[in-house]
């Protein structure tokens, strides 16, 4: 047997992989758009951001095992930084600033994000500090409270000093500008018409591809395998030496810093935040994305991404028109049928596979 | 005699009214395995529990090496030199065999974040070096072929060599086992008798938490002997085996041999 054919033949199989999912990424808003106008690719776009929040997430629930309900805090915490940072709001209410600033605050995305990732983990530190000793349920509830706390504070923030706006939000925050190509606007790019959403689509990937490298990375090393030992036994990896605090503390920043991409993405994207986009439900949705998918596999939390952000969308355009087709009119709102479509997919996926549609698969049984 | 690997004097703990440890001290020597026994209930596992840090002693001393240490934190206690292992064994269960004794290298390597995500010449060379310690510690223990088994795979006899092993990759200066032959039939009680014989020729010193009379007479150089809180007894498995507390504290009553 040749022995150089039987090794070049996987590689050659693994680069054809490779190259083919490249293509499917940079395709992607074509096909879709083609099929289903830009109304689809912007769901996308949103899959996309989701997909950052769970990949932060996975790495506080799935790695280190330490049951976040609040998740969504760390994404209010970047969306609100972008819109004060790169909108007319501060300079607006205040003077002083409006002084220094005479052409309006604008800050660089490239400094945005970075700033965001930052002030994300500071504030995930924060959530982890006087949480160290709570495990499971208890976790979740403190958690929870968390994120209820930081959307209150952004409602509630306008008076004495006006600075989220309070429920009215804060609007016209600057749209995401690379090399000066403006991503709102549609782009004639080497001949080609690209509208806004994709152009989002192909810098919400590249960020997406980059937080998927971080947590691969992560995943297969020291401290990867550190907080897997912590979320299996934690008085076991303790007795071996390892600082569990310090390591959940790492967990909670890293997560949160993705989170904190994410939310100034959002922000940039949307041009609008207020209070309503960071309510407990989607910490629950972003939460149900890394559980539905794998807890830890990120495979998994991809799946359960694409799933969760695309399902409600497809029951959405389908329903209607289903229920036309056989019944000649729409007995039941689309609307109430989703919901109940979207919980019974989760119960049944709860019941019959418990680790997730696409489980890590660690080791030979 | 050179200076005691761990010295431990005077520890005292109290639960509410209940005086668990009164004032126990204890003495290993380097090379040694030193057994520590005693009935149910006369302390072994709280003073074990002191001494790796789970629980906070009122009073003592604690010396490892000639050097203190204070037993306030679990890894603390790891990072100075003492592993142990588990009565019931805790594994890392949905981690690789393998992955469990790298996990045991982690206090002595020193990988970080950014080691992780670039993955510079030095982190590719310790990763590569915890791999070959993992392995090279999976087949001193006999289980180096199920190395890519999930631990919880493994029969229960497995289990608790991995579990030496993940204790040894720390590189400790005291292997402390609590209650290895626990649950173990006569053939896996055998094959550790065999192991802990390897280690102790290895020049490792092992503290050796045991209820199984014939594998702690068998095995240890040294043996205390703990009952209601105190030491009763110290000395080599013969003296121990004869003295009349240590027969008093197991078959009651006073002694008549």
């Amino acid at each position: 047997m040749n022995l150089s054919t039987t090794l070049t033949l996987p590689r050659a199989k693994a680069r054809l992989g490779a190259l083919l999912f490249a293509l499917a990424i940079v395709l992607a808003p074509w096909l879709l758009g083609h099929a289903g106008g830009n109304a689809w690719v912007r769901t996308l776009d949103f899959a996309l951001l989701y997909l950052m929040l769970a990949l932060g997430l996975n790495i506080v629930v799935g790695y280190a095992g330490l049951l976040d309900m609040g998740f969504i805090a760390f994404y209010a915490v970047g969306a609100y930084l972008t819109a004060l940072l790169a909108s007319p709001h501060l300079t607006s209410q205040f003077a002083v600033l409006a002084a220094w600033f005479p052409q309006g605050l604008h800050v660089s995305v490239w400094l945005i994000v970075p700033l965001a990732a930052l002030l994300a983990a500071g504030f995930g530190l924060l959530l982890g500090a006087p949480t160290l000793r709570l495990r499971g349920d208890y976790l979740a509830i403190v958690t929870l409270g968390f994120g209820e706390i930081i959307r209150i504070f952004m409602r509630n923030l306008d008076r004495p000093l006006n600075i989220t706006n309070g429920p009215k939000g804060i609007a016209s925050v600057d749209p995401v500008s690379l090399f000066g190509v403006n991503l709102a606007r549609t782009q004639d790019l080497f001949g080609l018409r690209v509208p806004s959403v994709y152009l989002y689509y192909y810098l919400f990937a590249a960020l997406a591809l980059v937080i998927v490298f971080v947590c691969v990375r992560l995943e297969h090393s020291r401290i990867g395998r550190a907080w897997v030992a912590v979320r299996e036994d934690e008085q076991a990896a303790s007795a071996m030496g390892l600082d569990t605090k310090r390591l959940k503390l790492l967990a909670f920043a890293m997560g949160a810093a993705f989170g904190g991409v994410s939310g100034a993405m959002f922000a940039s994207f949307q041009g609008f935040v207020s209070p309503e986009s960071f309510s407990l439900n989607e910490s629950i949705v972003v939460l149900a994305m890394v559980v539905l998918g794998g807890m830890g596999h990120i495979p998994g939390v991809i799946l359960g991404c694409l799933l969760l952000a695309a399902l409600p969308e497809l029951l959405r355009a389908s329903l209607g028109p289903l229920q036309q087709s056989l019944f000649g009119q729409v007995l039941v709102d689309p609307e109430i049928i989703r919901q109940l479509i979207y919980g019974l997919a989760l119960i049944l996926a709860m019941l019959y596979r418990p680790a997730g549609l696409w489980p890590a698969s660690r080791g030979s049984q | 005699m050179s200076t005691p690997l761990l010295q431990i004097d005077q520890v005292r703990k109290q639960f509410g009214g209940v005086a668990a440890l009164n004032g126990v001290s204890l003495t290993i020597a380097p090379g040694h395995v030193h057994g520590l026994i005693g009935p149910n209930g006369a302390g072994k596992t709280t003073f074990f529990n002191v001494m790796t840090g789970l629980y906070t002693a009122d009073s003592g001393r604690f010396m490892l090496d000639g050097q203190t240490y204070a037993p306030t934190a679990v890894h603390k206690v790891a990072q100075a030199g003492i592993a142990r292992t588990f009565q019931n064994i805790r594994l890392f269960n949905s981690m690789t065999v393998l992955e469990n004794v790298m996990v045991g290298r982690h206090v002595r390597t020193r990988n970080g974040v950014w080691a992780a995500l670039s993955r510079h010449r030095r982190a590719r060379e310790e990763e590569r070096e915890t791999e070959a310690v993992a392995r090279h510690l999976l087949d001193y223990v006999g289980i180096g072929q199920w190395a890519d088994s999930r631990a919880d795979a493994l029969s229960y006899g497995h289990q608790r060599r991995l579990e030496i092993a993940r204790a040894l990759a720390t590189e400790p200066r005291l292997l402390a086992l609590d209650e290895p032959a626990a649950g173990m039939n006569a053939t896996e009680k055998q094959q550790l008798r065999g192991l802990l014989e390897k280690i102790r020729d290895d020049g490792r010193t092992v503290l050796l938490i045991e209820h199984d009379v014939k594998l702690v007479m068998g095995v240890c150089d040294r043996i205390s002997v703990l009952d209601y809180g105190t030491l009763i007894a110290e000395g080599s498995p013969q003296d121990v085996r004869r003295h009349p507390a240590v027969i008093k504290a197991y078959l009651g009553g006073a002694a008549h041999v």
